[in-house]
């Protein structure tokens, strides 16, 4: 193994790492405000691939007015789902809200298989994302190239959002305490449902890369990215953004190099080793490597 | 009073056996097998409701302890003949090709295995709380699946294993359900039990009272692990031929689905609802052909049936949180409370 190899493999860990940490954001930003796991944030992303699908192939329109629009239709998503399912619930026990999101989960998927069909479609690529470029001694794909940059644009502007403005501010607010934060005169709902937007509309960015990378798209495609960015943020520790943006890497490098180094009889073995990495995580520092430690109250 | 439910929890019993010897003995083959499939859903359901309703603890793993189960039997059962027809690709290993054992003893070693996969995943997992032990129990249930479809010459990997020889018949199933109810019965109403509804309520309150939190927990996930272990046994048995794919999350979502609309804490409960659950499914596929009124015809939208499942869900969670029973239990009085016209409890005390 040269290390220019080593190289190419790095780089196509970090590509999929920003992928993975941009839907992980999601359910970080979610667990944090509501103490809630997302479950349908997965379905979410499929949701979005599915109407750029139908904006560029179906309607013809041209991928950057299409890409636009998918975003803020996907965030509209995340916050109606957010009023019918999370919150008639919000005072409910947490086990009803977890089951809640599962179904709203499995809502989606079905609705999916009915409204788009089963078979997978293939996923538009414009010509702008296609091609190689040579970086030293490693070729990529511009897409791969593009990845990165694109997911540190959004971050940065997700953390000037949070730490800088008074939107950020009411969110931080009411992820310590509803209650109190209501008596401030911050209206709770409204928080929440940004916070749900926002999450949403980059679950929606990670999907139109995703499909640019991986150009097939099917109803139950979100489970399986869906499961792992989940992981990622709990690996970072949840509800903190820097920390779910480390476990996507963390996941995403790790999950490429397994495969890269491995024996060809033991890639099998690549979907397990999420859950292998969440469990040893969970099992030394049960909040993640950058969460905070909760203690108990009576 | 007292005999008077003795009489009618007799002739309930004697309805039932009836029922089921006129099932066993006119029944087509297709209701038949939904019969049995009845059964087999009400262990499963009250042994993921041992674990997430009496004790409160968020399982997801049911489907892996099933595949355990199922796997294990399947294995024990089949004959040489079949076994070496199915493993084409690779050849099974060494003691398990011999072994042809009547499927009683399958299943419960398929049980004790299952049990004992869940002790060894609930020393480490159950110190979680909460959404955690479900990502993790979760995450538990998608590793051995994946170990399934990965270990080619034990498992025969993603193809699956064929012709498990149809051995149960409908008395096997439902004498295994009424013991499985007995058994949880029994546990629910001991001191154990009591324990386990405790940590539910509130587990630093128990853990005050001296309730030993791990050691409950880790008997009641092991034993939730053992008749899941069975049950997908006892599926296997029926269906004749497994895969690693059955066994996806979509498994514990139905059997979730039974325990929320029984009632996360209620035996009865998910009796009546693994029941309603199982015909529903099935009489449900309706939906997804066209039916044809005679002057108008619906067009027949596959995969509609899962759409109206995963609606109920919602719905039951949104608007009618405790289910049927919630966490209490039917019985003759609150039948007949139920339907007489008669306002007032027995006593005199305003219900």
């Amino acid at each position: 193994m040269s290390f220019d190899i080593f190289l190419q493999h790095l780089t196509n860990g970090i590509s999929l790492g920003s992928l993975y940490a941009l839907i992980a954001i999601g359910y970080t930003m979610v667990y944090g405000i509501l103490r809630l796991i997302n479950f349908a944030h997965g379905d979410i992303f499929m949701m979005a691939t599915y109407f750029a699908f139908y904006g560029v192939i179906t309607f013809g329109v041209p991928w950057y007015i299409v890409f636009p629009i998918v975003i803020l239709l996907t965030a509209s998503l995340g916050m109606t789902l957010e009023v019918a399912a999370y919150r008639p619930l919000r005072n409910a026990p947490k086990i009803s809200i977890m089951i809640s999101a599962i179904g709203a989960s499995f809502l989606l998927e079905n609705l999916a298989i009915v409204i788009f069909g089963g078979v997978n479609k293939a996923f538009p690529t414009p010509e702008v994302f296609t091609g190689v470029v040579q970086l030293g001694p490693v070729s990529l794909q511009k897409l791969t190239f593009y990845i990165p940059i694109i997911t540190v644009i959004f971050l940065v502007a997700l953390l000037y959002l949070i730490n800088h403005t008074k939107t950020g501010m009411a969110m931080r607010a009411v992820s310590k305490d509803h209650e109190t934060a209501g008596v401030m005169g911050i209206d709770v709902n409204k928080t929440i449902s940004i916070t749900f937007g926002i999450g949403s509309a980059l679950a929606a960015i990670g999907a139109l890369m995703w499909g640019l990378k991986f150009p097939q798209i099917y109803p139950l495609m979100g489970v399986m990215p869906g499961l792992k960015c989940f992981i990622a943020a709990v690996i970072g520790g949840i509800g903190n953004i820097k920390g779910a943006v480390l476990g996507g890497f963390i996941l995403g490098v790790g999950e490429i190099m397994l495969v890269a180094f491995l024996p060809s009889d033991y890639t099998g073995y690549r979907d397990a080793f999420a859950f292998i990495l969440l469990i040893v995580v969970l099992l030394f520092r049960p909040t993640g490597i950058m969460g905070e430690k909760i203690s108990e109250k009576v | 009073m007292k005999r008077r439910n003795l009489i009618l929890n007799g002739s309930l019993v004697l309805f039932i056996l009836i029922f089921l010897f006129s099932a066993d003995n006119f029944f087509d083959d297709y209701p038949l097998r939904l019969i049995n499939l009845c059964a087999i859903y009400i262990i499963l359901g009250l042994s993921m409701n041992l674990v997430n309703g009496f004790t409160g603890l968020f399982s997801l793993g049911q489907a892996g302890f099933m595949a355990v189960g199922a796997y294990t039997t399947a294995l024990l059962t089949m004959s040489k003949a079949t076994k070496e027809a199915t493993f084409f690709m690779a050849p099974l290993i060494w003691p398990l090709n011999s072994i042809e054992i009547p499927f009683y003893f399958a299943l419960i070693i398929g049980g004790i295995l299952a049990a004992f996969v869940a002790f060894l995943i609930g020393a480490p997992v159950l110190r979680l709380k909460g959404d955690y032990l479900g990502i993790a129990t979760l995450g538990f249930a998608e590793i051995i699946r994946i170990v399934i479809v990965n270990t080619q010459t034990v498992t025969n990997g993603a193809l699956g294993l064929k012709g498990i020889p149809n051995d149960a018949n409908i008395w096997w199933n439902f004498g295994i359900a009424a013991l499985t109810v007995a058994a949880i019965v029994s546990l629910i109403n001991s001191s154990f039990g009591r324990a386990l509804k405790a940590i539910r309520e509130d587990e630093i309150a128990a853990e005050s009272m001296g309730i030993n939190l791990f050691k409950h927990k880790t008997l009641s996930f092991i034993l939730g692990a053992f008749f899941a272990g069975i049950g997908g046994g006892l599926l296997a048995i029926l269906q004749g031929t497994i895969a690693p794919d059955m066994f996806n999350f979509i498994l514990t979502f139905n059997i979730l689905l039974i325990i929320v609309l029984g009632g996360m804490g209620s035996v009865s409960g998910t009796i009546i609802s693994a029941v309603a659950i199982t015909l529903g499914t099935e009489y449900l596929a309706v939906i997804d052909k066209p039916i044809d009124f005679g002057f108008f015809e619906t067009p027949g939208i596959p995969g509609m049936r899962m759409v109206v499942i995963s609606a109920i869900l919602m719905a039951v969670v949104l608007f009618y949180r405790h289910g049927l029973m919630g966490t209490k239990e039917l019985n003759w009085d609150m039948l007949i409370q139920k339907f007489s016209r008669r306002p007032l409890k027995k006593g005199g005390i305003e219900s």
